[in-house]
């Protein structure tokens, strides 16, 4: 049978893709550019017997989101800049609490109102750093509308693998271009659920680090009761302030993430191999950037490109390696440096990193990419 | 009756943070007996709350609980009770978590009409972080941020509930315990969103801050202001003056929200 292919918007295959994932409940707040999300989940997510609400505010939304997937259910919410910055605070919640959640954030213009139509890659730091305190990040940087369904999928898995919020971050060019998608067929994509618990409910502890450092985590109204708070935590859920405890829970939780780097980071090398200038770009530059690449080398310049998919945790590791043959790295990106930052912090001064910096609501395009390699070669 | 407190408490939770004299705990076991009352199980009643010392309360009582964040009880709560709609969901907390940073989720909650029971403890102050005022401190009381008498108007917090759609509000107060027992089991027991104000005492610090003397001076004011809404009928609005109503204020029946998401899921799934 032929696959189900159709031509859409990429927030329109970011909730497709949530479906696709077994998601059954979406909270969210209107907001430019991302309410296609939620406008597809209101219509699609009933029909699969799952629950859409608009919540009041952003708080609400995220707050929502984390009481849903405490009751067991796969949780998405959709939101851009001032609403990331407003979903922080239980954010920060979902991570400390260890909570499964999906955030896709359509990057556009900031800080505050900025430019809500006009693209943009300056929340990049935001997806890391954003709530306060030490937490783990997950960040996804789709480039196409494909990758977008496919990304969504996959930040499904991770978020319930680890127990831990992940963010799904296209700019708002991938939100809003409509391209062409190939449906997969509902398991060729692997979808990876939370582990339940395998001990009886008296037994049951919701950070019971003898599971390993991510803890099965038991619905409420399903048998099992269990306290949840936002203070720091012993195993059993209920707060401490012991310094040893709590030094190793913070450890734990961020130790998630990084020790299983590998299986939550991706990346996308183009003509890496022989490259004495790379271009590090992700989201709709990274389509930019590879034109630029394609011109350079006809015109004998050995360009490369290295594109991540998943920001954070960031292949820094993979990077530094290719820094030891590389000349020159080119960061074009949609603000004032935030990636640009990023590369340099993981390549030990091994290359210059020239920026090429648009925070004006315009892309960067491939010939200024070019000329900036013409310009370091 | 007997109740059976220690079937609710949870084993080596207690003793809990409340200063002496705090009426939390007079809220705690009115809740309790209501939950020993309506026969509730533990691992179908989840109570939720955000931040302060009231949100301390769920950490003592066994079932499923969840302390969330300042103000956010009732958007936790709701997402919770969409994916459980099975499940009794209780919410609490103070009135400076609900009505303040709290307010918008609150009035919303009330709105949709969505089968939980807000048990809101209002003690004038916010406790926790050492006695600010708060929406519900009377205006021209004392507190650590209004060294000079507070200059804003206060929230009548029952009031607020009823006019942002609430379709079960009571009063009662931590002076009438046994009030408020047949308070809080009504309210679990009606289907939409329930709230039941208890007026409290904080004497460590609203009671010394305002010249309240001793706890029992604080609970005996609580007595002196209280008037049951029957009661009330025959008074004179003289007679009201400077008097709080207390018991069921307004009950109504609507439809309820999770019942109605049911509807646009059969609605959605029409002719699939």
């Amino acid at each position: 049978m032929a696959k189900k292919v159709a031509f859409i918007q990429g927030n329109e295959a970011a909730a497709h893709g949530a479906i696709y994932a077994g998601c059954n409940f979406f909270a969210g707040y209107p907001i430019t550019p991302s309410t296609e999300v939620a406008e597809v989940m209101s219509l699609e997510l009933p029909k699969t017997g799952g629950k859409f609400i608009q919540m009041e505010d952003e708080i609400g939304a995220m707050a929502a989101l984390i009481g849903a997937s405490l009751g067991g259910a796969k949780v998405l919410t959709s939101t851009s800049g001032p609403g990331l910055s407003l979903k922080q605070e239980n954010i920060g919640y979902a991570c400390i609490a260890e909570v499964p959640c999906v955030i896709v954030n359509v990057m556009r213009g900031g800080p505050s109102t900025g430019m809500p139509t006009g693209p943009s890659q300056s929340d990049i730091m935001c997806a890391k750093w954003g709530t306060h305190g030490d937490h783990p990040a997950i960040c996804l940087v789709p480039a196409s509308v494909q990758e977008l369904f496919e990304e969504t999928v996959r930040a499904f898995s991770l978020a319930e693998k680890y127990r831990t919020p992940v963010m799904i971050m296209p700019d708002e060019i991938v939100a809003h271009m409509r391209e062409r998608v190939v449906f997969p067929e509902p398991g060729e994509i692997e979808v990876i659920n939370r582990t339940a618990p395998s001990v009886p409910p008296e037994q049951y502890k919701p950070y019971d680090t003898s599971f390993g450092d991510v803890p099965p985590l038991a619905a409420f109204g399903s048998g099992y009761k269990f306290h949840v708070t936002g203070l720091n935590k012993m195993q059993d859920g209920f707060p401490t302030t012991k310094a040893a405890i709590v030094q190793a829970e913070e450890e734990r939780q961020v130790r998630k993430v990084e020790a299983n780097k590998a299986d939550i980071m991706k990346w996308e090398e183009y003509l890496i191999d022989d490259a004495e200038i790379v271009i590090v770009a992700y989201g709709s530059t990274s389509r930019s950037a590879r034109y630029a690449v394609n011109a350079a080398r006809e015109q004998g310049i050995k360009a490369g490109l290295f594109r991540p998919i998943t920001f954070w945790p960031f292949p820094e590791e993979r990077l530094l390696e290719i820094s030891r043959k590389t000349k020159a790295f080119i960061t074009p990106e949609m603000s004032l440096g935030q990636c640009n930052g990023v590369v340099k912090g993981c390549i030990e001064g091994n290359a210059p990193v020239y920026g090429i910096y648009h925070v004006d609501g315009e892309p960067v395009s491939p010939d200024e990419i070019l000329n900036k390699m013409k310009e370091v070669k | 009756m007997a109740y059976d407190y220690d079937k609710w408490i949870r084993p080596g939770k207690l003793p809990h943070i409340w200063c002496p004299g705090c009426g939390h705990g007079i809220v705690m076991k009115g809740l309790i007996r209501a939950f020993d009352t309506l026969q509730l199980k533990k691992e179908e009643t989840a109570i939720v709350s955000g931040i302060g010392c009231a949100s301390r309360l769920p950490g003592y009582i066994d079932c499923c609980t969840l302390h969330t964040t300042h103000g956010r009880a009732a958007a936790f709560a709701t997402g919770l009770k969409m994916a459980r709609p099975e499940m009794k969901v209780i919410l609490c907390g103070g009135d400076g978590d609900g009505t303040a940073i709290g307010g918008n989720h609150f009035i919303h909650a009330c709105r949709r009409n969505i089968d939980m029971t807000y048990i809101i403890m209002n003690n004038y102050i916010y406790g926790m972080t050492g006695g600010q005022f708060s929406p519900a401190t009377p205006t021209g009381h004392k507190a650590s941020t209004t060294p000079y008498g507070n200059p804003d108007p206060n929230f009548d917090i029952a009031k607020l509930a009823i006019g942002a759609g609430a379709t079960f509000v009571a009063r009662g107060t931590a002076f009438h315990a046994a009030q408020l027992d047949k308070l809080i089991v009504e309210a679990i027991q009606h289907k939409g969103f329930s709230v039941v104000e208890i007026l409290d005492d904080c004497p460590t610090t609203y009671g010394r801050r305002n010249k309240f003397k001793s706890v029992i001076e604080m609970m005996n004011r609580l007595k002196e202001i209280s008037v049951p809404v029957k009661a009330a009928e025959k008074m004179t609005p003289e007679q009201l003056q400077g008097k709080v109503l207390t018991g069921v204020l307004y009950k109504e029946e609507k439809p309820e929200y999770c019942e109605q998401y049911a509807k646009v899921i059969e609605r959605a799934q029409v002719g699939k």
